[in-house]
């Protein structure tokens, strides 16, 4: 571990605000057709935070990550990402999108690389070490995801399972501040999936970032997250917001223990209450 | 595709022609056409390589029209497509007068250059150039403007400039288009040049199958179409290996829309 880390460690960080959505609207289309798919949502992020979130299917998920990453701006309302407001200034974070888009031209290690390629203080030295270094740190990765010896095949000789553990690689290889997940093991099986969760678990204990999951499985949000929220039916907002405080390192054993199983049921209860109440609207 | 499987697609195409070759040989032996109508394909040959002295010239004029008009028709073609396509405003701004110039036969164009230049080589390269471009233009243009935003949106979440998104995402994804472009547009090159060489030219084969229809020489006008269909297939040939080596991740999914 380096030294920057361990300090990072040592020092107790005050609760800085990574992320933060202030009354956010956002709004498709216009005229008669436009719906809102945010309404005056607000949340917010301590730095070095698993956040876990969950809530009915449509109720804009995938359209906060995409606020965050700056890839959509709010119709009202602002957003800020380590202080600064996104939109003037897209923030460098690490981001797996719902569908595992990797480009059909490159190969799976190259699709893994190209954070590699864009981000600073990695892009100085991309065109040195692609062949060295970073194709090292590439394949460990790919490796620890279960990929080792895949790398030199293109993204159409892979099952989505696989290619959304590329995926994972992508959002994790220049070691972003903040990551945000979008629904990353969404088509993964159970046992694979399991794997997983320790995986990222490890990863986070060892580097600490932000972590931001969008995830429709409860017992995955109970077993990664230290803070849960349920979002309400569209427009999303936020109606419950809760902390987790299971040890860690967290097992799979972890999720048969009484305070895991109370946890996740009660999340279903809440979701169930959010889809009726939009069952009523309509 | 295997090897042998695409042998046996080229030797296919190989026996079609040859299949026609000889349908219209015994045609012509058959009802007893005039060679002045319709020579047979042997006489054709024949004319080919008794007269390869006389042509061989002639040929290489057509070919080096040919190719500088291209590469200058490729290097304007790209550079407006991409000037067109980065943007969906441009791109839908642009397209109508694309199709509109796209859409001027250019045999009404040969005049206009042999006015400014005098007839000649220049005129020649420049319809062929003028006649190769669209299609590059509206295939680069549209590879770029259909970039999934999906796949922008993975560099853009990374902070990417515009030019990096370009680079990373648009040109490359735009290159099948590019290629399938260049297949068509060598071949209308071809037809630019030709068309020039018989209005206003005094060397290429365009001017040799002028002059052999106006002394009656149909075996040798017809020798001239041969020798345009030779080099035509030898440089679409030689695009679609190259498309193949560069485009062969596309290969595997779509067919792709040609201008
Ligand atoms: N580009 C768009 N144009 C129009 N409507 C959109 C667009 N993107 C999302 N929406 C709508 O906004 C709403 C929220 O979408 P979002 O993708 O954020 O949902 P989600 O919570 O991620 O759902 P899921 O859990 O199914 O992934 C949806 O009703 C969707 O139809
Ligand atoms: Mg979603």
């Amino acid at each position: 571990m380096s030294l920057a880390v361990a300090v990072e460690f040592l020092t107790p960080m005050p609760a800085r605000r990574i992320v933060q959505l202030e009354d956010v609207k956002v709004r498709f289309g216009a005229g008669p057709t436009s719906f809102l798919a945010l309404d005056r949502t607000s949340l917010t992020v301590h730095a070095g935070d698993f956040v876990a979130m969950v809530g009915p299917s449509g109720c804009g998920k995938s359209t906060i990550l995409k606020l965050v990453t700056g890839l959509l701006r709010p119709t009202e309302g602002e957003v800020f990402v380590a202080g600064r407001q996104v939109g003037a200034e897209r923030v460098g974070v690490g981001m797996a999108f719902q569908n595992p888009t990797m480009l059909p031209w490159l190969t799976i290690r190259q699709n893994v690389m190209l954070p590699l390629k864009i981000v600073e203080p990695y892009r100085s030295a991309f065109r040195a070490e692609k062949n060295g270094a970073f194709r090292d740190r590439a394949e460990a990765l790919l490796a620890k995801v279960g990929l080792s010896g895949f790398g030199d095949r293109r993204p159409w000789e892979l099952s989505g399972g696989m290619l959304q553990r590329a995926n994972l690689c992508r959002a994790l290889i220049h070691e972003p501040k903040l990551l945000m997940l979008d629904e990353p093991f969404g088509a993964l099986d159970q046992f694979t999936r399991e794997e997983l969760w320790s995986i990222l678990q490890a990863l986070w204990m060892e580097a600490r970032p932000t972590v931001f999951l969008v995830t429709h499985d409860l017992r995955e949000a109970a077993f990664l997250a230290t803070r849960i929220l349920v979002m309400s039916a569209r427009p999303g907002r936020v109606v419950e917001d809760r902390d987790v405080g299971f040890v860690r390192p967290r097992t799979i054993d972890t999720t048969y223990e009484e305070g895991f199983t109370a946890l996740t049921h009660g999340l279903r209860s809440s979701i169930m209450a959010a889809r009726q109440s939009e069952a009523k609207a309509s | 595709m295997t090897v042998t499987a695409r042998l046996r697609e080229h030797l296919n195409s190989a026996l079609l022609i040859a299949g026609i070759f000889v349908a219209w040989e015994l045609a012509c032996l058959l009802f007893h056409v005039s060679p002045i109508v319709l020579p047979r394909p042997s006489q054709v040959v024949s004319t080919l390589v008794v007269d390869m002295p006389a042509l061989w010239p002639n040929i290489l004029q057509t070919l080096f029209t040919t190719l500088v008009g291209f590469v200058g028709g490729m290097t304007i073609g790209v550079l407006l497509g991409v000037l067109v396509g980065v943007s969906r405003t441009a791109y839908n701004t642009a397209y109508p007068l694309l199709v509109g110039f796209s859409s001027i036969p250019k045999v009404a164009v040969v005049p206009i250059f042999v006015l400014w230049f005098g007839s000649g080589t220049i005129p020649a390269v420049l319809t062929a150039m003028t006649t190769c471009l669209f299609p590059i233009v509206v295939n680069v243009a549209t590879g770029l403007a259909t970039t999934e935003p999906e796949m922008e949106d993975v560099l853009k979440a990374l902070g990417a400039t515009r030019w990096q998104v370009l680079w990373n995402v648009g040109l490359p994804r735009a290159m099948p288009y590019f290629f399938a472009s260049l297949k068509i547009a060598v071949t209308l090159a071809f037809v630019g040049t030709v068309l020039s060489e018989t209005v206003a030219s005094n060397s290429g084969i365009g001017t040799v199958m002028m002059m052999a229809s106006a002394n009656f020489d149909v075996p040798l006008a017809f020798a001239g179409l041969f020798a345009l269909a030779i080099l035509g297939i030898i440089l679409y040939a030689v695009f679609a290996v190259i498309e193949h080596r560069i485009c062969g991740w596309a290969s595997r999914k779509t067919e792709l829309a040609t201008g």
